[in-house]
């Protein structure tokens, strides 16, 4: 008996040192299923860190309002929580549109405020020059907005223009007469 | 007499060609103004060459093609481009997109620069492939797939197939077509073996269009005698009327046995697959130096007043269309397409595109009643697919979108078979279409939310080794003036620093 659990003690203690995972698995899930917009509205400083506070279970489920309805879902199916209402959408509304920023460049002073607040380096532009937006990298996160940028009427939010390509069918209202209850 | 195969399901449909199959093709008068959207094919959008009050000619370059899986745009007409901007496309959301819009002089001259490929007996495929890309032609059977990009395929191709089966029902442009111009579509047929060295060319069409197949019966036959060079290796197949007996895989089964795999090309088993009407419009570019500024589409249904078929110049608006032919007769219901795999409109404001092969106007039917399923499993038995409708409708209410993948919702065709067969009136296809739409929307998000997130952390990795670069440099100074007294750490004039460095970056 002694010699067995010696065998095993051995055995396991072996296993945790070769089989040693870095890093928290649990963390990169969750980190997986977040936007990565890395706005901030979950009162993180970026999705990983929001990913480890869910991990850790400091954090509710519901603040990532860009994950939008599917993402709380997804977040509750991982981590074995109930679903909740998301924070700001008590109402029921519908998912928030994809937004872009735009610089307006009649106005733009090359302050370069916005390049060091944008967290996905989706903003171009030297000291004193115009400076422009990624529309393909741009997260819509917000954080370049004023007061960051210092200039009223320069950096603006607008919606992602529609095409026919990322166009999507809605779900047919199911009217059916009865349901088999 | 060539052996053929069944696919599995299907359905016998009405037909109703004989609506608008009795009169020759009518040439639309030109219209005051086209709208030429920039996409018109599946790939990248083309890029305009011309500019605001410049006037073309008709079949003149206006938009260039962007990249290998793209085409061009030409004039459609003569006149002066007045616009370059957002128009409602014909699709059912009704989204703008970029178009190029001329307003016609009253003239139709030819681009002047035009010619035909000179010495055509001896271009190489390469050269012939070119004039195809050159000429803007995209699958004109309603996929809008750049032709020459198809006639690329990475091996060798034993057969071509020329798909005139026209299998919708109401559609009747591919039958007009190969009645009027039988010549022209079977020496497209030619140019197209050349081009894909294909030792078979099969020219199906449905049993149902007798008079076509008299036609290019006929034309054959005199090519044949007259000893043409390839001439030999065409072969006129008659096939059953079953629909979607047009639909690629089920016409590759039907003609040759072979399946093609789920999620495959039909190039994989050697074959490749062109509609007549792409054919006839490689004809002209090559042998007439013709671009595709035109096609015939078939106007017809219950509420229009003279159905028929036209030949349209592209960007004509519908309406101008529908008023040629009679006008639609009180409320009507407007469908891009046939009946079963066409689109609703919501406005007859948007235009005819290379891949509008018909205008369906019906009066509006009677709405049925949705009931619930009843899993008898009459979807599952009419689906060409061999899929399980009743199973991906479940799914796709339930929004469980990784059991779809499972039940091969890729593979869906939406042909409209299990909507016509269902017993409680189910829109199936719309559930389906919309989970497709939902789940390429997920894959696209997930696909930005990855580069999001390597963007961030390479990022955090900048602006880290920034801040250590700069300590570092601050330790050396320190060292090399070897006065310990200064402070350790000076976090305002670091931070300082790091920005800027960053700014250089960016």
């Amino acid at each position: 008996m002694t010699v067995l659990a010696l065998m095993f003690g051995l055995g396991l203690g072996y296993a945790a040192i070769r089989f040693r995972v870095e890093g928290d698995p649990m963390v990169d899930k969750i980190d997986a299923v977040l936007p990565q917009t890395q706005c901030g509205q979950c009162g993180h400083p970026g999705c990983r860190p929001y990913a480890s506070a869910l991990a850790e279970g400091s954090a509710e489920i519901n603040q990532c309002p860009p994950g939008g309805e599917a993402g709380m879902r997804a977040l509750a199916d991982l981590l074995g929580r109930d679903p909740m209402p998301l924070i700001g959408m008590e109402d029921d509304s519908a998912e928030p549109s994809p937004m872009v920023a735009v610089v307006n460049e009649s106005t733009c002073i090359g302050c370069t405020k916005c390049i060091q607040a944008c967290p996905v380096d989706a903003i171009i532009g030297a000291p004193k020059q115009k400076h422009t937006v990624l529309e393909d990298y741009c997260t819509g996160c917000e954080l370049c907005l004023p007061p960051i940028c210092p200039v009223p009427e320069c950096l603006t939010l607008r919606k992602v223009k529609p095409t026919i390509s990322r166009w999507k069918w809605n779900l047919p209202l199911a009217q059916e007469t009865e349901q088999a209850t | 007499m060539r052996r053929l195969w069944n696919f599995p399901g299907g359905i016998r449909l009405p037909g109703f060609k004989q609506l608008s199959n009795s009169e020759a093709i009518r040439n639309l008068p030109v219209p005051e103004r086209v709208y030429l959207p920039l996409r018109q094919h599946i790939g990248a959008e083309a890029k305009p060459v011309v500019a605001v009050g410049e006037r073309v000619k008709k079949g003149q370059l206006l938009a260039e093609a962007t990249s290998f899986v793209s085409a061009p745009v030409h004039a459609s007409i003569s006149g002066m481009v007045i616009d370059i901007g957002e128009h409602t496309m014909p699709h059912p959301s009704g989204i703008t997109e970029d178009c190029i819009v001329i307003e016609s002089d009253g003239e139709d001259h030819w681009y002047s620069a035009l010619a035909p490929l000179a010495d055509i007996d001896n271009a190489t495929p390469a050269q012939l492939r070119d004039a195809i890309r050159e000429a803007g032609i995209v699958g004109l059977g309603g996929a809008v797939f750049p032709s020459a990009a198809k006639l690329k395929p990475p091996r060798s191709i034993e057969t071509l197939i020329i798909n005139g089966v026209e299998c919708e029902p109401y559609i009747t442009c591919d039958d007009l077509l190969m009645r009027s111009s039988a010549e022209v579509v079977l020496r497209g047929c030619l140019l197209l073996q050349r081009i894909l060295n294909a030792g078979q060319c099969i020219l199906a069409v449905e049993d149902n269009k007798p008079e076509a197949m008299k036609k290019l019966r006929f034309a054959l036959d005199i090519m044949i005698n007259a000893d043409e060079p390839g001439v030999k290796a065409i072969e006129l197949v008659g096939i059953p009327t079953v629909f979607p007996a047009g639909g690629e895989k089920q016409l590759i089964k039907v003609l040759t046995g072979q399946e093609v795999p789920s999620g495959g090309l039909p190039y994989e088993l050697g074959v490749v697959c062109l509609n007549v009407g792409t054919t006839a419009a490689v004809h002209d570019a090559i042998l007439l130096g013709r671009p595709l500024v035109s096609r015939i589409v078939t106007v017809t249904g219950s509420g229009i007043k003279s159905p028929g078929n036209y030949r349209v110049p592209l960007g004509t608006p519908i309406h101008v269309l529908l008023d040629a032919a009679g006008g639609a007769e009180g409320e009507a219901e407007l469908i891009m397409g046939g009946p079963m795999m066409g689109q609703r409109l919501t406005t007859s404001q948007a235009m005819v595109v290379k891949g509008t092969n018909c205008i369906l106007v019906n009066k509006p039917e009677l709405q049925t009643m949705q009931m619930p399923c009843i899993r008898c499993g009459r979807c599952a038995n009419a689906c060409p697919m061999k899929l399980l409708p009743q199973q991906l409708y479940w799914h796709a209410r339930g929004k469980t979108f990784d059991k779809l993948k499972r039940y091969q919702l890729d593979s869906c065709i939406e042909c409209g078979c299990c909507n016509l067969v269902c017993p409680s009136h189910i829109p199936l296809v719309s559930y389906f279409r919309y989970a497709k739409t939902e789940i390429a929307d997920q894959t696209f998000k997930h696909k930005r939310s990855e580069e999001s997130r390597l963007r961030s952390e390479i990022r955090q990795e900048r602006l880290e080794r920034i801040k250590r670069e700069a300590e570092e440099r601050k330790a050396r100074r320190k060292a090399a003036r070897s006065k310990p007294k200064v402070k350790k750490t000076a976090h305002p004039a670091e931070e300082d620093a790091s920005q800027t460095q960053e700014v250089s970056n960016g």
